[in-house]
């Protein structure tokens, strides 16, 4: 692995670090968003350039501002004054260092069948279509579906509802 | 080595999922989470023995879109739930009657 890897990865992991322990719930919101850019970094890096784009557009363009809209919206931006952690913090930071520990000790223990140093796969956008229409058509009708159930769900469910006047 | 950053991230995704008390927060960390996995997809697709043959990165890209309406639906029950509740402090919600 390069130190380009390595650089990244540090970048990804304190955007992450720093979304999840800032007291600024609007700070969260940029950290997050330099979290997903080092993700789509790395995608790059690993020779993905279409899920880095696409990783670009979706998250670092959309869910972002979601993010900072939903902020907004409900005052989150306001620290409050007993702290951001939950009662059960300490549980919940147990747990996911359990599923760390875990996880960690898998990939240390695993045996070193990966990287296959094959050479770099050339994946054009047409190929990519081809694969869409083709092979994975009905996940993206599924996708196409789902999407479409849940633009109308999200405008459903935070619809204000006017008090009807008698 | 990739993999091992993935699960750092899910490690912390889950942890300020189960320890923050804003409920935008946890959907943050629950999007980290989804991305970090991701990112291992990729990973073993660029480095597993048929890159060509594009599998791993098709589940990311669908992913990637699945995750998108997540958040567009858990943003807008957030923002329901102020309107209702009038705070998205997590601990303050603890009953399910309206």
């Amino acid at each position: 692995m390069s130190i380009v890897f390595y650089l990244l990865a540090a970048l990804t992991v304190a955007g992450g670090l720093a979304a999840m322990l800032l007291r600024n719930t609007v700070h969260c919101a940029l950290a997050l968003t330099v979290a997903f850019a080092g993700l789509a970094l790395l995608f790059l890096n690993l020779d993905a350039q279409f899920a880095g784009f696409a990783q670009i557009l979706v998250y670092i363009g959309a869910v972002a501002i979601l993010v900072v809209f939903a902020i907004l919206l409900t005052r989150g931006s306001e620290t409050p004054k007993d702290g951001v952690f939950s009662r059960s913090w300490l549980a919940g930071l147990a747990i996911a260092a359990a599923v760390f520990a875990v996880l960690g000790w898998a990939v240390l223990q695993s045996v070193r069948v990966l990287p296959h140093e094959t050479a770099v796969p050339v994946v054009t956008v047409q190929q990519i279509g081809v694969a869409l229409v083709g092979r994975y058509v009905l996940p993206l009708e599924i996708v196409a579906v789902l999407l479409t159930a849940a633009l109308i769900g999200a405008v459903i469910v935070a619809m204000h509802e006017k008090e009807e006047h008698k | 080595m990739t993999p091992l950053a993935g699960y750092l991230l899910v490690s912390i995704g889950l942890a300020g999922a189960l320890t923050r008390r804003n409920a935008i927060l946890v959907l943050i960390g629950i999007e980290l989470m989804l991305n970090a996995a991701n990112l291992n997809l990729i990973a073993f697709w660029r480095y597993g023995p048929h890159p060509e043959s594009l599998t791993g990165m098709m589940f990311a890209i669908f992913s990637i879109a699945v995750a998108a309406a997540e958040a567009a639906v858990g943003l807008g029950l957030v923002i329901q739930i102020h309107r209702h509740a009038k705070t998205t402090d997590l601990d303050a919600m603890n009953r399910m009657k309206g």
